[in-house]
């Protein structure tokens, strides 16, 4: 297991969210998405500009901007 | 008459329902199922959220039903956030309806647990139920029921399935008179503890108990929610500031332990409750979870990076090319109409005062107004096609990282494009079109640049300028013209985010829900909403302001004496031809019928009649603020002609070649008039390319036309932005066209010789 931000994740890479380090709106909007610790996501890919990043969480996709994933902790499989 | 059913009709005439739920779970169609075209969208006062309202006939009774924006959670940072939770606590509907997308069950109940929490009415509309059952899911509705205490009721919105047991599910609440007591979960032994000593102090003082249950006063001031905090510090400061010492203690605590904030700590325990029940048993798949679904291939292509933008491109021309070409033929017909109206209007009334102010003032510019309903109905249309389908959010998506550059929003290409970002648009629209942005910053710096684009009433203008100073050219300087206004309008966005509008960027974080096939109904009701919303206006406002640019472009008129001077010249003209002569004019309409000594006459008197209507304008007020501003406008190279016609301008933008032509005498300015007026241009004296450039850019950038001003004051839901918009527009544009005009005559570029 290995811990890293989200942002940094690869295309295709699958994770589990570990923890959300942002307070406040921004915090708040990414926890009303559904993303909180112990979810499982996906990076689908990247816009045509590498930014924001898409990602499968359950059954829907989310967008959010490389500043924000920036914020979240995601523990993936070594690779 | 039996009182008692009239006594229950009264009673049950007065209840009112909530339509509420995530966007896109499917409210806005279950809600024109329910009511059918009894319906109508106005606004919440002050701001520019929709208020769509409607009623409905249930076992005999008028039920008003209200279908709230869309939200995710009941904090209050977004606009529809505090709308959709405000309307709760303080209309006190008599039942809500969650609207819950059975395919995403989990981050719908989300918002269902908040609901619970609120203690209010409730009955779960679990809609989307063919799409779960396409991705092979299967909900036991009743097990959900008795778990939640509320009832389920699995609905497909779009075929109006279920939409019979829900409403009598609804009635059948409505009908107890009960107690609403909220949702009790636990947070964890830290949060509980908190809550339980805020909930004492709140009750001891009785804090706010009027509006809101104990805990949820609590729950709110633990999540640091804004809105509640100032509520609370108003009415009773010394309380509220107990509160938040709590509230701090408990976040220093938490912070130290386990590195999390007490709002995280809420929102991780009620997904933790809704998991413990989907665990009961609630939802079994039937085939493998990551099964890729029509949605998720289609996105490979449509959000693709090299095929993403190809298709976008094309999606964004067509939806250009669509509502510009095929509103051409209505806009036709209501123009031919109006100019048949206007002809009528003209033989029946006598010349003079009234007969201008109904055929100049109120028929053109009504006319004028309608004009745009085929262009926004179609705009309309487009875009709800790409709304409720689910690309809008993929053209956000794609463009956010370059229109975040200019603090704006990868919506806001939309506007953009149909204000005139490909040469021709139109900023009634465009203005209209910044709807689909949510963030209230991005949107309003959009609305407030769009009508810096090229739009199709600037264009005779420039064609105008363009035929006298650059005809060879001409492709040139409209490609240019079309960049310098995207230029313009990005860097006036980024100025006004930096000031007026200044603020963090609205967080991104946002849904790509997936493609679904719009219904028809949906699309027509939306189109039509929207669109009726503009005409109310232009029958109102827009109609004052139309006359109010007549009466300056009229009085004061011209003395008597000045009158009778041009008469007399006419009368002097008229006996200088044989009598025969003077008769062939009053009796033959077709031009070319005319021999050639009526020819001469006839273009002798409207030489006179073209001074009169010079003379005339020059006298009105329009014209004397022409001429008195010319002082000022001579920097960036405009004499009083000009300012006349850019005064006119504000009418509409195809006003200033007409009112140019007045101003140098050319009546009738029509057809030949355009060429004859870009001729008299090139020659004059007065004039040179360098001129003409600064008076485009002038056109381009300066105040808005009435019409768009109107929209702008209406979409931003407050005057001050568009008056705003007139002064701001007006000094930008003034500068940019003293800048080059001066430059220009400093160092000899475009001028003659
Ligand atoms: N398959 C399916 N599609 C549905 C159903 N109900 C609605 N839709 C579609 O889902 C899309 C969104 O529906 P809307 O009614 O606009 O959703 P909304 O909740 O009003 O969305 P917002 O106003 O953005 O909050 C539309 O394309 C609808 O046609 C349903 O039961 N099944
Ligand atoms: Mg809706």
């Amino acid at each position: 297991m290995n811990r890293i931000k989200m942002r940094e994740m690869d295309d295709n890479q699958k994770g589990v969210i570990s923890a959300i380090k942002v307070a406040g709106e921004l915090g708040r909007r990414i926890r009303d998405m559904g993303l909180i610790p112990g979810t499982e996501i996906k990076i689908k890919g990247r816009a045509p500009l590498y930014d924001p990043i898409v990602l499968q969480v359950k059954k829907y996709i989310l967008a959010l901007r490389n500043s924000e994933a920036e914020h979240i902790m995601v523990d993936v499989d070594e690779q | 008459m039996n009182n008692n059913s009239t006594g229950k009709m009264q009673m049950q005439a007065d209840k009112q329902i909530a339509l509420a739920g995530n966007p896109n779970s499917g409210k806005t169609t279950l809600f024109n199922e329910l009511t059918g075209s009894r319906q109508h969208v106005g606004n919440y006062p002050g701001i520019t959220v929709e208020k769509k309202q409607g009623t409905c006939i249930q076992d005999g009774y008028k039920i008003n039903i209200v279908d709230l924006p869309g939200i995710y959670s009941l904090s209050a940072y977004s606009i529809e956030e505090v709308v959709a939770r405000d309307f709760l606590i303080n209309e006190k509907p008599n039942a809500v309806i969650d609207i819950v997308d059975a395919s995403n069950l989990e981050r719908n109940l989300y918002l269902t647990i908040q609901f619970l929490e609120l203690g209010i009415p409730l009955c779960i509309a679990l809609n989307m139920m063919d799409e779960a059952e396409t991705r092979g899911m299967r909900i036991d509705e009743k097990r959900l029921s008795r778990i939640l205490g509320v009832a389920v009721i699995p609905t497909v919105a779009r075929s109006a399935k279920g939409k019979d047991q829900l409403m009598a599910a609804v009635m059948e609440m409505m009908s107890h008179n009960k107690e609403y007591t909220p949702l009790e979960i636990s947070y964890g032994s830290d949060v509980d503890s908190a809550l339980l000593t805020m909930i004492k102090e709140i009750i001891t003082a009785d804090f706010l108990t009027e509006r809101y249950a104990a805990r949820w006063t609590a729950l709110k001031y633990l999540e640091n929610d804004a809105q509640m905090i100032a509520a609370g510090q108003e009415k009773n400061p010394v309380l509220s500031a107990r509160l938040l010492k709590i509230r701090e203690k408990l976040a220093r605590h938490l912070k130290d332990t386990l590195d999390t904030y007490p709002e995280a700590m809420i929102a991780d325990s009620r997904y933790g409750y809704i998991n413990a029940i989907l665990k009961q048993g609630v939802v079994q798949y039937s085939h493998d979870e990551n099964k890729l679904y029509l949605s998720d291939k289609i996105d490979k292509f449509v959000i693709h990076r090299f095929s993403g933008p190809l298709i976008m491109t094309a999606v964004l021309v067509g939806l250009y090319q669509f509502t510009f070409a095929y509103s051409e033929a209505p806009i036709k017909w209501i123009e031919a109409f109006f100019e048949w109206v206007h002809a009528m209007a003209a033989s029946a009334l006598p010349p003079g005062l009234l007969q201008s102010l109904v055929v100049s003032g109120i028929i053109d510019g009504v006319g004028g107004v309608l004009g745009f309903v085929p262009l926004i109905m179609f705009m309309f249309l487009g875009i709800s096609i790409l709304e409720d389908s689910g690309y809008i959010a993929r053209v956000a998506f794609m463009l956010d990282r370059v229109f975040r550059m200019f603090g704006l929003h990868g919506n806001s290409v939309m506007p953009y494009i149909v204000s005139g970002g490909i040469a021709g648009g139109c900023a009634v629209p465009g203005v209209m079109a910044a709807r689909t942005l949510k963030s209230q910053k991005e949107r309003l710096a959009t609305l407030l640049t769009v009508p810096f684009m090229n739009c199709g009433a600037k264009l005779p203008v420039f064609a105008m300028l363009i035929s006298a100073f650059f005809v060879n050219h001409k492709a040139q300087i409209m490609f240019a013209i079309t960049a310098i206004s995207w230029a313009m309008a990005l860097l006036a966005a980024k100025f006004l985010r930096l000031t007026v509008i200044k603020g963090e960027s609205t967080p991104f974080v946002m849904e790509l829900p997936p493609y679904r096939l719009p219904t028809v109904k949906g699309l027509f009701i939306h189109t039509w909403e929207r669109t009726w919303q503009y005409i109310k206006k232009a029958g109102t406002v827009i109609l004052g302001i139309s006359i109010l640019v007549w009466a300056m472009m009229t009085f004061p008129q011209l003395p008597e004496e000045k009158e009778l001077m041009f008469a007399q010249e006419q009368l002097a003209m008229h006996s200088a031809y044989p009598a025969a002569v003077a008769n062939e004019l009053s009796i033959k309409i077709d031009q070319k019928k005319l021999s050639s000594a009526a020819q001469a006459l006839k273009k002798k008197l409207s030489h006179i009649e073209g001074k009169r209507a010079e003379a005339a304008l020059r006298h009105s007020l329009a014209g004397r603020f022409g001429i008195a501003i010319e002082g000022i406008s001579k920097w960036a190279g405009f004499d009083w002609r000009t300012n006349i016609a850019l005064v006119g301008g504000f009418a509409a933008k195809e006003v200033i070649v007409s009112t140019l032509g007045i101003a140098y005498s050319l009546a009738d300015i029509d057809t030949e008039a355009f060429d004859s007026l870009s001729e008299t241009l090139a020659h004059s004296p007065n004039w040179n390319p360098l001129a003409a450039f600064s008076l485009m850019l002038f056109v381009l950038f300066y105040a808005p036309c009435f019409i768009t001003v109107v929209t702008i004051a209406r979409e931003s839901g407050s005057w001050k932005w568009g008056f705003f918009s007139m002064v701001f527009n007006t000094i930008i544009a003034f500068m940019i066209s003293v800048v080059v005009f001066q430059a220009g005559s400093f160092l000899g570029i475009g001028i003659r010789p």
